[in-house]
Formats: structure tokens, sequence, C-alpha cells
């Protein structure tokens, strides 16, 4: 076997490595639906991405690398490369350019590829009045959230601290995100498209508490050790 | 001799920072500290009517920074208090005829011949506010036991901590009705402070006097014009008991907690 092209499992699928000297493309896709058809049932269904470095790819030569694997029952999603000629080809043919999600790449925050949903910022000051915070990941304040500030948090939102402000998790539609602080208070608490208010009651007293959708409808439970 | 420079804002409009100003500035002149107020409201000018020296005005902080006075010209000296000068806001321009780099220039200017600098700032989060504080040595945040004036100091305090430089804060509570605290019906001292985590240097009382008092430029008396004398000294590093606005409650101990320390 050569080493022209490699194949190896990722967490979005398969990875398709081909050497950007490695040669004629006619050849190498040949070499490739060969390598493919050695272990036919094993990739079938799979989810390909493409890795060919700064090899420029023209339309018809990633469209027919893209008939091959289809035949073969593969679908291919995403190339990666460093060629511009290649990134506009694969745009053009509907394919990601990048194996990192659109709104992950927003983050600056390096991720353990293991785990997911790791993604968040972490704020070590209380929030004051008028300050906003949106974050597509989880968001964390160490410190309180005053009346008049805001989270907006794709993930779950902890507040390690009093929360008073407004709170939206899993503000792109995750019902299962969580809000948990130290003193639950908010204004107003969204989860997904849930919403609800805090009850009028002067004389509780603080505890942590965890707000989360249950049985379509937003609910408040203390945290239990 | 070098003057601390103390801005006195609040982010909300009418919670009482030209009545603090004209009071702490007459309190620390009567402690015989040099003292020189700026109002810093330029287009709504009203400390020189608190401070009883309207009629006297010819130049003033715009006339300054546009060089066509003297800063001794536009500083206008109290009646009573002869360590104790104004320098009083344009009424005719806005917030825009002086910048925060012209405000560090005059208060520069100011501070070799002066124990304080006060500068009033005017409502708001933008320009004036900007000027207000650019020199600033020391943040008094004034605030009323109410959620509106409560929401707009965190606003204001947050702005400030956002700064390039960490300025001190502290917090003067004023029109406190201890009735109405007691009843429920305003926040307490203790809410305001959970709120604002910010240390607070007084607690003035609600005082019909202080209408009486600005209208006719006079400083105060009673127990407002006491609590805004003990902040005075309290600024000036004395140890001053809070004074005890509720007969029957524990208000005092409630504050001592709050300074950590055993207040009367």
């Amino acid at each position: 076997m050569d080493d022209v092209i490699a194949i190896k499992g990722i967490k979005e699928g398969l990875l398709l490595t081909i050497k950007p000297d490695g040669g004629e493309w006619m050849e190498l896709t040949t070499k490739v639906t060969s390598r493919i058809d050695q272990q036919a049932a094993f990739f079938k269904g799979a989810r390909v991405a493409l890795d060919v470095g700064d090899r420029p790819l023209r339309p018809h030569e990633l469209e027919s690398l893209q008939a091959l694997l289809s035949r073969r029952e593969l679908t291919l999603w995403a190339v990666v490369s460093q060629s511009a000629t290649t990134n506009t080809t694969a745009r053009n043919l509907g394919l990601e350019t990048s194996l990192i999600p659109e709104h992950e790449q927003m983050e600056t925050v390096e991720v353990d590829p293991q785990e997911t949903g790791t993604l968040g910022i972490v704020i070590d000051h209380t929030l004051r009045s008028g300050r906003t915070i949106r974050n597509r990941g989880n968001v964390i304040v160490i410190g309180d959230v005053n009346p008049g500030a805001e989270i907006v948090a794709g993930g779950n939102v902890i507040v390690w601290g009093k929360l008073r402000g407004r709170v939206h998790a899993g503000a792109e539609g995750n019902e299962q995100a969580v809000v948990c602080a130290l003193d639950l208070m908010p204004t107003q608490l969204r989860i997904a498209g849930y919403i609800t208010t805090s009850p009028d009651d002067k004389r509780r007293k603080p505890r942590p508490e965890m707000a989360a959708v249950r049985d379509g409808r937003i609910v408040a439970e203390m945290w239990k050790d | 001799m070098t003057a601390r420079v103390i801005t006195i804002t609040s982010g909300k409009g009418g919670v009482g920072k030209t009545t603090t100003t004209a009071n702490l500035s007459a309190a620390l002149a009567s402690l015989n500290k040099r003292v020189v107020t700026i109002d810093a409201d330029i287009g709504l000018r009203n400390l020189d009517l608190v401070m009883g020296v309207e009629n006297r005005i010819v130049y003033d902080l715009v006339d300054v920074v546009e060089k066509r006075c003297k800063l001794r010209q536009a500083m206008i000296k109290h009646k009573r208090y002869p360590e104790l000068y104004l320098i009083p806001a344009a009424q005719t321009r806005d917030k825009t005829a002086v910048s925060p780099a012209q405000m560090i220039e005059v208060i520069n200017e100011l501070r070799p011949d002066f124990d304080f600098v006060l500068v009033d700032s005017p409502a708001g989060i933008e320009r004036g506010f900007r000027n207000a504080v650019a020199g600033a040595d020391e943040v008094l945040i004034v605030t009323n036991p109410e959620v509106s004036a409560v929401r707009d100091a965190d606003r204001i305090v947050g702005l400030i901590e956002a700064g390039e430089r960490k300025i001190p804060m502290r917090l003067i509570i004023n029109r406190v009705k201890p009735d109405m605290v007691r009843k429920g019906e305003m926040l307490s001292i203790d809410d305001v402070v959970d709120i604002l985590s910010i240390k607070p240097i007084g607690v003035v009382p609600d005082d019909e006097g202080i209408l009486i008092g600005s209208n006719r430029g006079e400083l105060l008396n009673g127990r407002a014009g006491e609590a805004f004398r003990n902040i005075a000294r309290r600024l000036n590093g004395e140890e001053v008991p809070f004074l005890n606005l509720d007969g029957n409650s524990n208000l005092l101990q409630r504050i001592a907690r709050l300074f950590g320390g055993s207040g009367g």
C-alpha cells in the first residue's frame, strides 16, 4: 500500500487525506475507490471529509470523486485545503471547507476534540446593569449578575453568585440547557423557547438552585448534595 | 500641596448630586480645607444656584478650556467660606465643548493650590460623565433607595470598573426615609449595598430642608446637613459613626457591620 492516500476515523466520520504531490488526480481517485472497495461494507454509509493540502481542484475533478464516493454510498461533506481554488470549488458544490462547525469557529477557546459541549466563556467578575454577554457555548460567571445585566447562551449558564438579571440558556433551541445559580432570582429566565419570571417572595432565603425544562415548563430545583 | 480630586456622579438625574457636591464642599471648607468645585454639567448648570453664586458668574469652564480667560478668573469665591471656589459650567454650550483631556488639564492646574477638587457630574453615561470622571482620584456614587436609581448607579459603577484606571468608589445613599424602609416601601440600606457591592461613606436622610436650602443658595442644617458634614469628615480621614436614622431599629449596627468595624 502506498501512502499518498490515507483514510482514518475522526469525530465527524472519515477523513480522507490525499497528498498534494501524489500524482495525477484520476489515478489517485482510482486508488481511493479500490481502497474503499476492499472494505466496502465497512465504509458504507460513512461521512467523508477530504484533505487535499494545497492541491488546486477544479469542479470536474471534485465532482468525479464525489460521484465515485456516492456510488459506494459514502457522503462527501467537507473539503479541507490551503488552495483558494479548491475552497471555491468545494463551496460551489455546497461542501464545507472546515471540519469545525461554523458557529464554533467564532470561539477562540481550545477544545478537547474528545469532549462535546466544552465551549464557552468564564466571566470572573460581577456583571452590572447594562452589560450583555452573548456566547454560543456555556457561560460561567464567578460573581453576581445584577438586575439590568443579560446573558444569552447557546448552552448552560452557571452563576457562582446571585443571578438577578435576565438570562436565556439554550438560546439556539437546546431544551436540555440548564441555569444554575447560588441564588436564583432572575428578572426573567428563558430556556430555549420557554420563559418564566421569579416568584415575588421577599422572605425567601438564598439557596443554590438549578432551573431546567421539565414536562414543558421551567422548574427550579434546589441543589442537593 | 496636592488636591484629591473627587467626582460626584450617579447615572440617574435628580438623586442629589449637585446638593451633595455643594454641601460636601461647604463642609470641607468649614474644616479649613481649600476646596474648589467644578460644575461639569455643561448646558444645564445648577451648582452655582445651589451655592448661591449665580449672579457673580463672568467666565465659565468652557471659557477656560477655550483660553478666553485664565483659570483664576473663572473661579468664584463663596460668600461665606473664603477658601471655597466654584468653576461654573457654561449654560449656552453642550457637553462636547469640553474633552476629557481638557478636564484633566484644568484639574492638574488646580491640584497644587487646593486640598480638594470636587467635580459635579451630569446625569447620564455619555460625554459629560466621561469628562467628569476623567481626572478623578476617587468617585462618590450618589443614589437613592429606589430601584431605578440603584439600577443606574450599578451601570455607572460597571462603566467605571471597566475603565483603564482603577478608581476607588464610595457610595452615598441619599433621601433615605426610615419610615418607608421600615414599612418595606423603600429599599433598605442593606438592599442597596448588596446590589452595588460598594462601601457606603454616608447615608443621608430625606430632609425638606434640602429643598428650602437649594432655593436660597444656603447650605443645610438639620439631619441631612449633619449627614453631609459627617461624610466630609470621613473624606478627611476621621472615623465618624453613622447617624442613627431610625430610633427603634438597628440600622446603625447594620451599617457598622458593613464597615466591618464596631461603630457606636
